[in-house]
């Protein structure tokens, strides 16, 4: 798979079909079953309700690669820009949870559960709590939803 | 990463004493305040944040938790010291950096005990590679920057164009968490040798090792040339890269704070480098078992490697394509070797592998063990964090963990940053190269055999910005280090760095005293 494009017979997710313009309006639709990118923990649910009491919106991005990769990062919303190519994975507490399109190929056959854990985030993330940092978990869609 | 043939050691058996301890050759003060402006600056607004090795899980010290209003106090240090720097002369501005090398190895037990209570990493390592390379680095840039020459291009007879580097000015840079030290020498070096001042942040998990260096080396740096800030990424490090006082912002890290760097530098019109990590392949061909001979012993370690720093590298080589004709052979081998990786105390000259850098790192790293198997892949060594007794029980430990599967799988496209090695099986050149090059990172790679036509081959077909052929781990100055695809970009590590702390100035000198003649 070359990293600027998603394999053959494998059409881009949802709203990344059409022209970038601005960010997708809508989850994918090629997903295994109907179940959610994401969802996210009573505990993580908390967190956003506070944070978004407390800051206003947020929304999440799927991070990847070094250092604090593959973990999420809460921005307050209008923080990062979301461009065209980006995948809406879904919706955790009513804030857009987002994905690069390239990473998303890759990671669509998953569900990621959207958690909390302790200490600080790391990076630039917003914490999920005092002393305490959003994480996530994964489950193969499909597989026994008791594990993960 | 050897420098030399006989790399630096342990000038002791026993394992160094813990920083801070009485007898220990680190000395740790309850609490740091940042560098800024040749001195000790206390925060602005008074607050600090508990600093925790990794080691043990307890906090040994408080450093800074800084605000804005101290990265601003840090760009004011920077922009006073800025045009006296940049008019320095290279002789004076290389032997600076000399003797901060000639400090850094003066310093180089010190420094390594320091960084492997900081990060975890063993001290076998620091002292043979982390601390030993960043005073190399510093060096090489001493030198870099007196041969790098202008152009002069003899437009025509009359008229030439001289074109000069000169300095940016200020720059910000964000240093992270897994080589706390030499990935700050990475960065600071070239800037300074450009003739920049710099505003560094270190990683929010690993702020206290740069100040020993900063203590060693600040008093060698004339003030405002160098400054540190320590605290929150969210908060100081979007207050430097954000700030219309920096002409550049270099960072490593992951891919959205990558990007966030890079709308932020949009902001400003500022250019930006940035090194976002990899998941980089490691190719071993049939003919490595072709004899049982060293080669074969240095390919093995070669696998192994992943394991070197925790497998906390951006190049970690965390992919391992073996050819099916050898897999069974050569990884029981590799597996032999795996198992007898030492862990423990990475304090103890002995130990091979130590802590994750923390809890939130030994987290993600589970969880990836956990989908690969969900994925179906077969662990075959490791699997789950190591509980370790007494003082390490705390700690954040993990075992060298390998998970056979297919590149589909996630463990297989995302970076870990952990000791767990994803490998599998492959048919022929032309499969070897496919699987390489079918993920979303280009950083690193590794290409092993005997054949030196097939390296050839595979490493000008790798998508990668640097192909370890026969080798792995080395990361000398003067070999240029930086990603293809969504790997980053910029390079680091080379003379060609100078010219990314750079601006161009062009004289066009007309020695002609004939008007043009249009009016």
């Amino acid at each position: 798979m070359d990293a600027a494009t998603v394999p053959a017979g494998d059409p881009p997710a949802g709203p990344t079909t059409e022209p970038a313009t601005g960010p997708p309006a809508a989850p994918p639709t090629d997903r295994v079953g109907a179940e959610p990118g994401v969802v996210a923990s009573p505990e993580a649910l908390e967190a956003i309700a506070d944070l978004v009491g407390r800051r206003g919106p947020v929304l999440f991005f799927q991070s990847g690669g070094c250092c604090d990769g593959s973990l999420p990062i809460c921005f307050e919303d209008g923080e990062f820009v979301i461009g065209g190519h980006d995948v809406l994975l879904g919706r955790v507490g009513g804030c857009p949870y987002y994905i690069d399109h390239r990473q998303y190929a890759v990671w669509k056959h998953t569900q990621l559960i959207l958690g909390v854990g302790e200490g600080d985030p790391e990076g630039f993330s917003l914490p999920a709590g005092p002393g305490r940092h959003f994480v996530i978990t994964s489950r193969v869609l499909g597989a026994d939803p008791d594990r993960g | 990463m050897t420098l030399t043939e006989d790399p630096p050691t342990a000038t002791t058996d026993a394992p160094y004493v813990a920083p801070g301890q009485p007898g220990s050759i680190v000395e740790v003060r309850p609490r740091y305040d940042n560098f800024i402006g040749g001195t000790w600056v206390a925060p602005v607004k008074g607050q600090y944040m508990t600093n925790v090795s990794p080691v043990t899980g307890q906090v040994f010290c408080e450093v800074a938790r800084s605000t804005a209003e101290d990265v601003d106090l840090a760009l004011d240090a920077a922009h006073a010291a800025r045009e006296a720097w940049g008019e320095t002369s290279l002789t004076e501005r290389a032997a600076v950096l000399n003797a901060v090398a000639d400090a850094i190895d003066a310093n180089r037990e010190m420094l390594a005990v320091a960084e492997t209570w900081e990060n975890g990493k063993p001290v076998r390592e620091t002292l043979a590679a982390d601390i030993p390379l960043a005073a190399d680095h510093f060096r090489y840039f001493a030198g870099a920057t007196r041969s790098l020459e202008g152009r002069t291009t003899e437009i025509d007879r009359d008229t030439v164009a001289y074109h000069f580097h000169e300095p940016l000015g200020v720059v910000g840079q964000i240093i992270p968490f897994n080589f706390p030290l030499l990935m700050a020498a990475w960065k600071i070096a070239p800037a300074l040798a450009a003739g920049n001042c710099t505003v560094v942040k270190p990683a929010s998990p690993t702020p206290w090792s740069i100040l020993k260096l900063a203590e060693v080396i600040g008093d060698l740096v004339p003030p405002g040339v160098l400054n540190i800030v320590t605290g929150p990424g969210g908060e100081i490090g979007k207050a430097l890269a954000t700030s219309p006082r920096i002409a550049k912002i270099g960072f490593t890290g992951e891919t959205t704070t990558g990007r966030l760097i890079m709308q932020y530098a949009a902001e400003n019109l500022i250019p930006s480098t940035v090194e976002l990590g990899g998941k980089s392949p490691n190719i071993f061909f049939a003919d490595v078992m072709d004899e049982d001979d060293e080669f074969l012993d240095k390919a093995i370690e070669g696998l192994v490697l992943y394991a070197f720093n925790k497998g906390e590298v951006c190049t970690c080589p965390s992919r391992a394509l073996i050819h099916e004709s050898i897999y069974d052979r050569f990884m029981e081998r590799c597996l032999d070797r795996i198992a007898r990786i030492r862990q423990g105390n990475p304090l103890d000259p002995a130990t091979m592998i130590g802590p994750q850098v923390s809890t939130q790192q030994i987290e993600k790293i589970a969880s990836y063990v956990d989908i690969g198997l969900q994925e179906g892949a077969e662990c075959l060594i490791g699997g789950s964090r190591a509980h370790m007794e007494g003082d390490l029980e705390g700690g954040y430990y993990f075992e060298p963990t390998v998970l056979k599967g297919h590149n589909e799988m996630r463990v297989f496209q995302e970076e870990i940053f952990g000791p767990v090695l994803a490998v599998t099986t492959f048919t022929d050149e032309a499969d070897a190269l496919r699987i390489a090059n079918d993920t979303l990172y280009g950083l690193g790679a590794g290409v092993w055999t005997r054949n030196g036509n097939v390296a050839y081959r595979m490493g000008r077909a790798i998508q990668a910005g640097r192909v370890w052929t026969n080798c792995y781990h080395l990361y000398p100055a003067g070999a240029a280090f930086g990603g293809y695809k969504i790997s980053g970009v910029g390079r680091e590590n080379h003379q060609m760095m100078l010219e990314h702390y750079s601006q161009t100035k062009n004289l066009l000198v007309s020695y002609s005293t004939a008007p043009l003649g249009f009016f």
